[in-house]
């Protein structure tokens, strides 16, 4: 370990505090040709997010008659890293890829739309830690921006632990020399969650702490998912909207 | 990756009469939703590995497999051997799985068991080293996945902890600079057992050990993996339902206890005793 993860002042190597946000700015409908798009930066990160439908099924048997199906790809571009990453998709991203679906899936009314298929589609342009949260706190903003009927949005942050300390939000160098991450993501107004990760020893009392760090940061970063889709649709500065629970 | 192939209907009924036997806290085969199935843990079935056993839970039968051979660290962490945990759902497994590729559920699962295992630090890597930055062992960990009937992620993880537990591996050296076997033969540096236990949320309700049936209409599954002293060292939540705040917090006491039983189940059969 050559990083100071956690200094005397209880301050994290970039400077942050144990329970703070990396800077993140979220931009709503950022593609023409997408049905709904967003664009996230959370810390280093800058994810594109895309909704492509409710569209046709292709190929067709695979067409639910009841609902839609929702699709989604994450994927990080050869150059999002520090040493070039090969273009074809990892298993990583292919988990990746599965549970941020069944993060979204919960949110979204798919028995309204039946016989057709949502895509999101997911690309990392540079990658810091906590990417599959970002990328779903961009995708629920891209499918509220497609139109598409949802029940709440998903916000995401993750929690984890550096120097025997719980911290929230954390970014690459603390992902990779830190002991534990635990990403989370949840429907803030039906206080559900939908997407679980653990990895990295943490005690009892850790977990607990964890997990509400991980809570906080969920809803902070749901405030800013509200904020940038009335800054698009009701301009800023517009009174707030109010909570749809 | 589930056998059971859904079909609307039929899916809905099932539901619906274990929604109501759970309500009364009664499962389909008459266990109480906190009864793993019988759990049955052989090992070194394979005498050509370097550790072997075979994990039967209900119907569902697994295999695992250890290999130790020499191979080159990775760059950036030169000073530790590798671990690499694969888990294949063979076609014989049910009428539902086909020959091919591996599928995103077979992934996940895969990556699961390796997470649990690689997480705990079960393996001192730090140990499997010949020679700093050159050579190092490799642990390779295969499963077979024999016959589906549902909590494949325990099954798999157990299996590859109890193949694991019982390996033994040739130790190499190097005699005027190249890489010979040597005559001895030890056991793998172990620090911990880790136990990963998989609970299905039905309605309301959450069970552990779900059968195929159970994962059939299951909202959603999180699978979480305690070491020895009772920490948690990893999890997933899995499939596209929700889980409330206090289940997730109760799945980690879950986890803890009923870890605690089966890690003795595991000592039992491979006699590790840490």
């Amino acid at each position: 370990m050559t990083t100071v993860l956690l200094d005397e002042q209880g301050l994290r190597h970039d400077g942050r505090k144990v329970d703070e946000l990396r800077p993140v700015k979220i931009e709503v409908g950022v593609l023409k040709n997408a049905n709904g798009s967003a664009y996230i930066e959370f810390g280093k990160n800058k994810i594109i997010a895309a909704v492509y439908g409710p569209k046709e099924v292709h190929p067709k048997h695979m067409a639910l008659p009841d609902r839609a199906v929702l699709r989604c790809r994450y994927h990080m571009s050869p150059f999002s890293t520090d040493t070039r990453k090969n273009p074809a998709p990892s298993r990583r991203e292919i988990e990746i890829s599965k549970v941020i679906r069944e993060a979204l899936e919960p949110a979204v009314m798919l028995y309204d739309y039946p016989r057709t298929a949502i895509d999101v589609f997911l690309e990392v342009l540079q990658s810091d830690g906590g990417s599959r949260c970002a990328s779903i706190a961009a995708s629920s903003v891209a499918l509220a921006d497609a139109g598409i009927n949802m029940k709440d949005l998903v916000c995401a942050c993750a929690a984890g632990k550096v120097a025997d300390q719980v911290v929230l939000d954390l970014d690459d160098v603390e992902d990779k020399e830190g002991s534990g991450d635990m990403p989370l993501a949840m429907m803030p107004n039906f206080e559900q969650v939908t997407l679980f990760q653990l990895d990295g020893i943490l005690s009892s009392q850790q977990f607990k702490q964890a997990f509400s760090f991980a809570l906080d940061g969920c809803k902070r970063v749901y405030q800013l998912q509200k904020e940038a889709l009335m800054k698009k649709y009701f301009g800023q500065g517009e009174p707030s909207m109010e909570e749809s629970e | 990756m589930s056998a059971v192939k859904k079909s609307l209907v039929v899916e809905q009924l099932r539901r619906n009469q274990m929604i109501e036997l759970l309500a009364q806290g009664k499962r389909l085969d008459g266990r109480g939703l906190l009864d793993y199935r019988a759990i049955k843990i052989e090992t070194g079935i394979i005498p050509k590995a370097s550790g072997s056993a075979k994990v039967t839970i209900g119907d569902t039968q697994v295999i695992a497999g250890v290999k130790v051979e020499t191979g080159t660290p990775f760059p950036d962490t030169p000073d530790q051997g590798l671990l690499i945990v694969n888990a294949e759902l063979l076609p014989l497994s049910s009428p539902y799985a086909e020959p091919g590729p591996p599928d995103e559920g077979t992934i996940e699962l895969a990556r699961v068991v390796d997470r649990g295992i690689r997480e705990s630090q079960m393996i001192d890597v730090s140990q499997l080293v010949i020679k700093e930055g050159e050579k190092v062992y490799a642990v390779f960990a295969d499963v077979s996945i024999l016959n589906t009937d549902g909590n494949l992620f325990d099954t798999t993880s157990y299996a590859v902890v109890a193949a694991l537990l019982s390996a033994k591996y040739t130790k190499y050296e190097f005699v005027d600079g190249k890489l010979r076997p040597t005559e001895v033969k030890e056991a793998l540096p172990l620090r911990t057992i880790p136990v990963s236990v998989t609970v299905a949320k039905i309605g309301d309700s959450i069970v552990v050990d779900p059968t195929d049936e159970e994962e059939a209409v299951m909202d959603a599954r999180l699978t979480l993996t305690t070491d020895s002293n009772g920490n948690i060292c990893a999890g997933q939540k899995g499939e596209p339902g929700t889980f409330s705040f206090d289940q997730m917090l109760n799945g980690a006491d879950t986890s803890r206890m009923k870890g605690q039983e089966i890690r003795n189940i595991l000592r039992e059969a491979t006699g590790f005793t840490g």
